[in-house]
């Protein structure tokens, strides 16, 4: 893919870093719960009460 | 509304006279704008496309409902426990705030029916603007989220009340993580006009002081409400509410005061890095350090002193100057210092209609929270739900 | 950008990242089409006839104007581009000469507007042109906010389905091998269309050739990293209405930087947010661990000393008891003791 601009180059990139971003946020919270779900207190289930 | 609350007094009173005034001169010039076009109400020209529904509704509303994620961010993730009562009434104004910046944007709007579009089918992401757009909109819907357990509690919707409640660690975090975003980028908005705004407001910097400016706006809305209800709806506060309150005032007070002494000092640093002292001899340069000094430090020392001498009445009248100091630095740059060097007969001032506009969709808001407060667990718990949160 | 290349990227990500490595790096710098046209004004030549400004009117079939196109009375005051009206000839005297100077759409190589539009209604196309897609306008003017020579207009007075208006650069005109309308119509010469490369041969070749007419500038050569549309004139560019202070940075460029802090917060902030709530959560935990502690050793410590207590007093209990019986035994014994005297007693005598 050839960008003959700095606009379409950012327009690509910057399209890709939303994805990107949407992706990770999603994945974190995955991630988070896979770290944590056998933590014996379990602290990122419990909510504050 | 009140004769609800207190049947023995009549509905029209001065108060609700002049809401009632308000929101049908609002309503006809709603009708004005929407079959006469935008042009028929305001003084925009193709010098200047925005006026104050940008400058006012749009920057000042979601500075001023920065209240939401400082206050949650707060209670939930730094462990401030203690204002946990100023959680529910903050949510609440953020979610008013939020859903009548959406609104008021589709006066402003000229295909208003397309908003999804950018969301949906066209995305622009080398935009600034895509970027608040896709952060209001997915902030609105966790302050949706957010603000609902006090609507399925009234309504007695257990199950709901569970799932919305059993999100909260992760809706705050996402609501900082949004909020940052685009509070800073409507500060980036105006980077792609180094020529238009005036350089002592211009700053590679924009998106970081309006992110900062943000934190001191929502504090001290959250001190300016708190002493608001205090006074006018003491009555529907409860034990915790009223024993939380000046612990509320004077914790917010003190933070704003640090987060008004930093952004304080970036701002100079913005200011040197750009080499614009110059600037501050000329009479753009006098109208800064007004803004500068009796707008920011000014507040930033009265909360530094209320916190420290424990004098919430101090905190009260800071919170007011800071809240006027927010809405100048907005105004200066989307509409005072925006366009500096056109000739003064092609600057813009707004006109009435526009100006009644934004008062009525103002007025629109604060008649929706006093019905809230008032209806809805918001200054105090639902009796059935007490201490579970 | 078209919707379809956008679903495109999401779906081809991996192999286009790898496809778009050579254009990845930091130090890679855009050129713009090459063989883009591009329009050259000479301020020297133009005569204030307003021709420009009717062919304009008629090949963008524009509604008819008020004041009609041969009357020059127009042109004493300053006037702009509106949705109605896509170029404008102002006069500015200058030591009591007039010199005219055409405004219109500049056609920049890297256009603020397109890099505003959230919508990316804008397109900088190969011919050079930029063109606006009404179909896709929400209407939001960021555009004309971040135009640096104020062109794109709005048609204020539509209610329903009011357009962002400007030059196009007569695109499709362009596509058809046609000039541009108001370039056909110049009568003086002073519009001259070509590759931009061309023109800009041509205005340094004009400059090299008069230099006591033109002064050493071709406006748009650099000017927000460039312009499909450039100038030359015979007095300073500031004196005829053009800003010399807009800098040479495209206008990508005063975003891109910012904007790539947004991702380094959606990446960051959740890590740090949740850290700061598993550290305060652990703060509670540790606090109340400790108070549960204290709690149980206070409970211990109560219990110890009951128990202490309780020994003592058995102890005690048992040592009076035991004395008492002690004392019982004693006083058994004795009694024992004494009977057995007194029993013995008189049986001693009679034994002796």
């Amino acid at each position: 893919m050839e960008f003959m601009t700095l606009h379409d180059f950012m327009f690509w990139t910057k399209g890709m870093a939303y994805v990107g971003m949407g992706v990770g946020l999603v994945a974190f919270v995955a991630f988070w719960l896979f770290v944590s779900e056998r933590d014996v207190d379990k602290f990122a289930d419990t909510e504050e009460e | 509304m009140s004769h609800h609350t207190t049947p023995n007094k009549t509905f029209w009173t001065p108060a609700n006279i002049l809401t009632a005034v308000i929101l049908a001169i609002g309503l006809a010039l709603t009708v004005k704008r929407f079959t006469m076009g935008i042009g028929s109400v305001t003084n925009l020209t193709d010098d200047n496309p925005w006026g104050i529904w940008i400058g006012f509704d749009l920057l000042c509303g979601v500075a001023l409902a920065a209240g939401g994620y400082t206050t949650s961010a707060a209670v939930y993730l730094f462990g401030m426990k203690k204002y946990h009562s100023a959680v529910r009434p903050a949510i609440t104004t953020a979610f008013l705030g939020y859903a009548f910046v959406v609104f008021a944007l589709l006066y402003d709007l000229g295909r208003y029916y397309r908003l999804p579009y950018p969301l949906t089918i066209y995305p622009g992401p080398t935009s600034f603007l895509f970027e608040v757009g896709l952060c209001v909109a997915l902030y609105l819907t966790v302050l949706a989220i957010e603000f609902s357990p006090a609507l399925w509690e009234t309504l007695r919707w257990k199950k709901l009340r569970f799932w919305a409640h059993s999100l909260t660690l992760v809706l705050t975090i996402f609501g900082v993580v949004l909020s940052t975003l685009h509070q800073s980028s409507l500060g980036g908005l105006y980077l792609l006009a180094p020529s238009k705004l005036h350089p002592l407001w211009y700053s590679p910097y924009l998106t970081l002081f309006f992110f900062l400016s943000s934190i001191p706006a929502g504090l001290s809305m959250v001190i300016f409400e708190g002493g608001l209800s205090h006074k006018f709806l003491h009555h529907k506060m409860d034990e915790t509410h009223i024993k939380e309150a000046p612990g509320v005032t004077l914790g917010f007070a003190k933070a704003a005061a640090v987060v008004l002494f930093a952004y304080f000092n970036l701002k100079w640093i913005g200011v040197a890095l750009d080499n614009n002292w110059h600037h501050l001899a000329t009479g753009w340069g006098t109208w800064f350090l007004v803004e500068m000094f009796g707008f920011v430090l000014v507040p930033c020392l009265m909360y530094a002193v209320a916190a420290r001498e424990q004098n919430q009445k101090l905190a009260f009248y800071a919170s007011i100057v800071t809240v006027l100091g927010i809405v100048l630095n907005r105004l200066n740059i989307s509409l005072v210092a925006f366009n500096w060097q056109l000739p003064s007969e092609l600057r813009y001032v707004p006109s009435w209609e526009e100006i009644m506009i934004t008062v009525f969709i103002v007025t629109l808001e604060i008649t929706v929270l006093r019905i809230c407060l008032n209806k809805l667990p918001i200054l105090h718990e639902h009796p059935e739900f007490k201490g579970a949160h | 950008m078209k919707r379809r290349k956008f679903i495109g990227m999401l779906a081809g990500a991996g192999a286009c990242l790898a496809a778009s490595s050579a254009t990845a790096g930091g130090t890679h710098h855009f050129k713009g089409y090459p063989e883009s046209f591009g329009v050259l004004f000479d301020s020297t030549k133009c005569i204030g006839c307003r021709k420009c400004e009717a062919a304009c009117n008629k090949v963008n079939e524009l509604p008819a104007q008020p004041v009609p196109f041969d009357d020059l009375t127009v042109l004493d005051k300053r006037r702009r581009t509106h949705h109605d009206t896509f170029t404008v000839v102002n006069k500015y005297e200058i030591g009591n000469k007039p010199v005219y100077r055409k405004q219109q759409c500049n056609h920049c190589l890297e256009p603020a507007c397109a890099s505003a539009c959230f919508v990316g209604a804008f397109v900088k196309d190969k011919t050079g042109a930029v063109s606006h897609d009404a179909s896709k306008c929400v209407g939001c003017r960021y555009c004309m906010i971040a135009c640096p020579f104020e062109v794109p207009t709005y048609e204020y007075h539509d209610p329903i389905t009011p357009r962002v208006r400007k030059c196009t650069m007569c695109q499709p005109r362009i596509e058809e091998g046609k000039l541009p309308g108001c370039v056909e119509d110049c009568p003086k010469g002073a519009l001259v269309f070509g590759r931009r490369e061309d023109l800009l041969n041509i205005a340094r070749e004009r400059i090299r050739k008069h230099p006591n007419v033109y002064i050493d500038h071709i406006y748009g050569e650099r000017e927000m990293g460039g312009t499909s549309w450039m100038y030359i004139s015979g007095v300073p560019f500031e004196k005829i209405g053009m800003r010399e202070d807009l800098g040479i940075t495209p206008a990508p460029e005063l975003t891109s930087g910012a904007l790539s802090i947004v991702p380094a917060i959606v990446g960051l902030w959740p890590v740090f947010l949740t850290g700061a709530y598993a550290l305060t959560k652990r703060r509670d935990k540790i606090a109340e661990e400790e108070q549960h502690h204290a709690v149980a050793e206070a409970v211990a410590e109560a219990q110890g000393e009951a128990a202490k207590k309780a020994k003592a007093a058995m102890d005690k209990a048992e040592r009076e008891k035991q004395s008492a019986i002690d004392r019982e035994v004693k006083k058994a014994l004795k009694e024992a003791e004494e009977a057995r005297l007194k029993a013995e007693t008189p049986a001693d005598p009679s034994e002796q």
